[in-house]
């Protein structure tokens, strides 16, 4: 029987990140993903992890403004960069709602966008970049636009509907 | 009853701010001070002997806490149990170690733990664990394991037939040999599924040992039968063990059973003394956590030449996986094989089912559970039958729903139905397709080679689970009725606990508004608490579409025993009989001088100062209803669906699906169509996309969500949604279930309209799930 050889992880990286605005500087082990650096090193807990195979888009962020799949990302490789979690689009929410709601959580709210709310923290940072780059998006578009994240509740006609009354409200529409 | 203001109404739901802004608290979430990680080695072979284990070196590794077998546990964690035992069906009920000792019998079973300081380490751990294994012979179809011959899972299950049940009323054999009727015969395949929750199972786990006391967090429907099970399942008595479900992303059943992996969890708290938390990854989801369906039906049906459906039989092969799951045996047998008679009135109708064991995952309930099952036979075999008799299959269902002035309706199988009105959401669905335009419309396309079809399921169903004699009579381990405690506290605010778990369903919301409404005070004053057997006496937990029709009722009774409980501190403080002591918005008034008031705050107040209260009444002002349900609650609805399938691609376009439902009445409408659109993905999930394949080896091929189709955004309709109104008798609020229902009725839609648009190349039946291969090979082959 082959014998494997025991390997304490010996390598270590520095990593700087800014995430939510604050720049943290840590120790990490190179294979440490960004979503498990988010939620277990930085307490980020609202980042989820549905897969592991970077399909269910639960841990979606984004890297410098751009929406990642922070299963799918080394930590290392956000290093220098900026990463903004579902904590940042109201970070001084409360528990009834009250403080400032993001256009989208608000929509999300307003539209039954969400049932178990797993999935919603990664379809709002999907939704975030969509409208970012799509301010006006089709129906169409927006189902293409979060083919990359499953919802196992609403079978997304909400979700739909939340995503437009956003683009409407952050268009000034 | 009075339907007052937010009874009713769309209220946007409680539960949101903290689930759209990150700030929930998951299983996974959770971190307690010297937490260890647990990560469980399964089985790649689906059915093997262990020869040996070796797990030295996986003790030395970096980080490791602890490493256990299945020997390490015997003794000290006790067979998961199975806690519906459907009597009359010789059920046998292997034992099923929580880590496999001698044997493992599928892909996924578990055989070994490692307690480590870090996930990571737990994960590496795994690897260094040496099993010897000495592969057996595998069956994973259900049919093929009760031949002669077939490998045998268990050693005292011959057959491996775990139980062999039967349903008969009427006198089926009789009534397909008539003279005089045609009969239609069709094997059907309701394949298995995999509910994919999005939030995979976790539990952890933290002892004490000063104490005796056991605390875990787990992902959980139903603390409380959790709670009944582990402890006897760990040894630990129920005083002493706290279950608690926190946030729950989704469950649709698979989070209802008592699995190994959190007794296994709990055994690793206290053996290491140290909190453990462990949380499956989706493969582990997906070979570890229960599946669904999976059926091979034999079914005949009898009509007269002018379509009146005089008998239905069905023999049925259901896959129950390597072991029995907590609720098994009852889902393909109490939950599927009594509610053959869907919407109709049969005379004669038997269903035999053989529950068998495979080298495959556990299957247990999956949404619908059973009555899925149930009702894909009976509107396929209407379609069938429809098509046979050259009918409308319109009209074929019209001529044989039970009228609505039969209720309540006993059908053949025994079951009594509350209340229903078929036709009524019939009409609707056929108003809001335009049904004789789209067979015109249909007539066209096919003249120009198009296929266009459409299919219908006008389902009915049962839920509301249930009345607890009835539970007891059909050996289900436990009751079904269900708790709820309003307390209201000196300032008038109230807190409500309920013995339901919702995971997405809303009663936060819904409950709070049944709350509002019965005291007339703002819905903000009302907190609605589910999850912690610390906190709720007992309660039987959320499936079976009951949370609202058990849960709710008993909410309403226990407010509605405060509100008289305060009527009588009011009069009291009023100086008036009882009788003359009136409420509206939240003031208690005598009748006739509406000045004379007392809010129910200031009653509140007053109940716990308890200055001065009538002489016969206690202090305080909070009441707990256990409420049993005299009936189960029967909603049923007519869905339709228009297809149009690719002729050169196979691919099935969905142009429209229309679902107009009925379940009594709608405390929140938002919600209730929330509810159906996503029951009816689940069901177009199944008719199009989904489906758990299993090699002949044992392996799962759809093992990941890169193989098995979640319908993403673009794979799914906007469902047009309607409703009519008939509501339950069975309950005080008129409600009845609907978290179940579209997925009940929308795959056999799907298929019947399919089938439809395919009838002109000659196509009479097709299995799930509709591929665009399986639809583009049937039609090559037409």
């Amino acid at each position: 029987m082959a014998q494997i050889e025991l390997q304490a992880p010996q390598l270590q990286c520095q990593l700087t990140v800014t995430v939510n605005g604050q720049k943290h500087q840590d120790v990490v082990e190179p294979r440490l993903l960004l979503v498990h650096y988010l939620r277990d090193n930085l307490g980020l807990t609202g980042t989820h992890i549905g897969c592991d195979t970077s399909q269910c888009g639960a841990c979606t962020v984004l890297l410098d403004g751009k929406a990642v799949k922070s299963c799918t990302v080394l930590a290392v490789q956000a290093n220098g960069a900026e990463v903004t979690t579902i904590e940042a689009l109201a970070p001084q929410a409360g528990a009834a709602g009250d403080g400032k709601l993001h256009p989208l959580q608000e929509a999300f709210w307003e539209e039954h966008g969400l049932q178990c709310g797993f999935c919603t923290p990664g379809m709002i940072m999907a939704a975030y970049d969509l409208l970012q780059r799509r301010p006006d998006p089709s129906e169409d578009e927006i189902r293409h636009g979060l083919e990359g994240n499953l919802c196992r509740c609403t079978g997304y006609q909400n979700i739909v509907k939340a995503v437009q009354r956003a683009a409407r409200v952050m268009r000034g529409a | 009853m009075a339907v007052t203001r937010l009874f009713g109404a769309s209220v946007r739901r409680r539960e949101d701010p903290r689930l759209i802004t990150g700030r929930a608290t998951y299983v996974d979430d959770i971190t307690l001070p010297g937490m260890c990680y647990a990560a469980i080695l399964r089985s790649p072979h689906a059915h093997a002997r262990i020869r040996r284990i070796d797990v030295e070196q996986a003790r030395r590794a970096p980080g490791v806490v602890a490493v256990y077998t299945g020997r390490d546990l015997q003794g000290q964690v006790g067979s998961i149990p199975c806690a519906w035992l459907i009597p009359g069906s010789d059920l046998k009920t292997p034992p099923h170690p929580p880590l496999a000792v001698d044997t493992v019998r599928y892909v996924g079973d578990g055989v070994a733990v490692v307690v480590a300081e870090s996930r990571a380490a737990a994960r590496d751990a795994l690897d260094l664990i040496q099993v010897d294994y000495e592969p057996l012979p595998v069956v994973v179809n259900a049919e093929q394991a009760t031949q002669p011959g077939a490998p045998q899972l268990h050693p005292d299950v011959p057959n491996n037939i775990a139980f062999h049940w039967k349903v008969a009323g009427g006198d089926v054999d009789a009534a397909l040999q008539r003279p005089d009727v045609v009969v239609v015969r069709q094997r059907l395949l309701n394949q298995r599924l995999i509910p994919n929750a999005m939030e995979p199972r976790g539990a952890v786990a933290q002892y004490a040992p000063a104490t005796g006391e056991m605390t875990i967090y787990v992902t959980s429907q139903n603390p409380h039968i959790h709670r009944v099970l582990l402890s006897g399942v760990l040894g630990i008595p129920e005083h002493k063990l706290r279950i608690v479900a926190p946030e729950i992303g989704g469950g649709f059943g698979s989070k209802i059973h008592c699995y190994p992996d959190e007794a296994i969890v709990a055994f690793c708290a206290r053996a290491t003394g140290r909190p453990v938390k462990w949380v499956e990854d989706r493969r582990e989801n997906y070979i570890a956590s229960i599946h669904g369906r999976d059926h091979i039906q034999d079914v005949e049906i009898a009509a007269t030449r002018d379509g009146t459906i005089v008998g239905l039989r069905a023999r049925v092969y259901a896959n129950l996986g390597a072991y029995l799951s907590t609720a098994a045996p009852g889902v393909p047998t109490i939950l599927f094989g009594l509610m053959l008679s869907g919407a109709y009135a049969i005379p004669n109708i038997a269903c035999d089912v053989f529950g068998v064991f495979t080298n495959t995952t556990p299957v247990d309930a999956y949404r619908g559970a059973g009555r899925p099952e149930a009702t894909y036979i009976m509107e396929r075999m209407v379609d069938l039958l429809a098509r046979e008799l050259q009918m409308d299959p319109v009209d074929l269902r019209r001529k044989n729903f039970i009228p609505p002035d039969k209720f309540p309706y006993t059908v053949a199988t025994g079951l009594t139905y509350d209340s229903g009105n078929y036709a009524a959401t019939l009409d609707k669905a056929l108003a809001m397709v335009d049904y004789p335009r789209f067979r015109q419309e249909q007539a066209a396309a096919r003249q120009q080679g198009r296929l266009l079809g459409i299919g219908f399921s006008t389902y009915v169903e049962i839920c509301g689970l249930g009345p607890s004699q009835v539970a007891g009579a059909v050996g289900f381990q436990g009751g079904l009725w269900e708790s709820a405690t309003v307390r209201v506290h000196p300032t008038g605010k109230v807190t409500a606990f309920t013995g339901t778990k919702p995971h997405g369903q809303g009663e936060e919301t819904t409950f709070a508004q049944i709350i509002a409404d019965e005291f007339g005070i703002p819905i903000e004053d009302v907190e609605v608490v589910a999850g912690d057997t610390a906190k709720i006496a007992m309660g039987w937990g959320t499936y079976g579409s009951r949370t609202t029709a058990v849960g709710g009722t008993a909410i309403a009774l226990a407010a509605r025993k405060v509100k008289e409980k305060a009527r009588r501190i009011a009069a009291h403080l009023l100086e008036a009989s009882v009788e003359d002591v009136d409420f509206e918005h939240g003031r208690f008034f005598v009748r006739g001088a509406p000045d004379r008031a007392k809010t129910f705050q200031e009653v509140a107040l007053q109940a716990y100062l308890a200055w001065s209260l009538p002489k016969d009444i206690e202090p305080a002002l909070e009441e707990t209803s256990f409420y049993d349900p005299s009936n189960f609650v029967y909603p049923f609805g007519a869905h339709v669906a228009i297809v149009e399938v690719e002729r050169e691609t196979g691919q099935v376009h969905l142009r429209r699906y229309v679902a107009v439902d009925d379940c009594g009445h709608v405390i929140n409408p938002m919600i209730v169509d929330g509810q159906v659109h996503g029951g009816v993905a689940q069901g177009i999930g199944q008719a199009l996309y989904e489906f758990a394949h299993y090699d002949e080896n044992g392996q799962l091929l759809t093992g990941s969500m890169a193989d098995y189709v979640v319908p993403k955004a673009t794979q799914l309709p906007r469902v047009e949604t309607d409703r009519t109104v008939t509501p339950s008798p069975t309950n005080v609020l008129g409600v009845k279930g609907v978290g179940e229902t579209g997925t009940i009725a929308a795959s056999a839609a799907i298929v019947n309209a399919v089938v439809d648009a395919l009838a002109p190349l000659g196509i009479r039946h097709l299995d799930m799930p509709l591929t665009p291969e399986r639809v583009w090979r049937a039609i090559r082959s037409a």
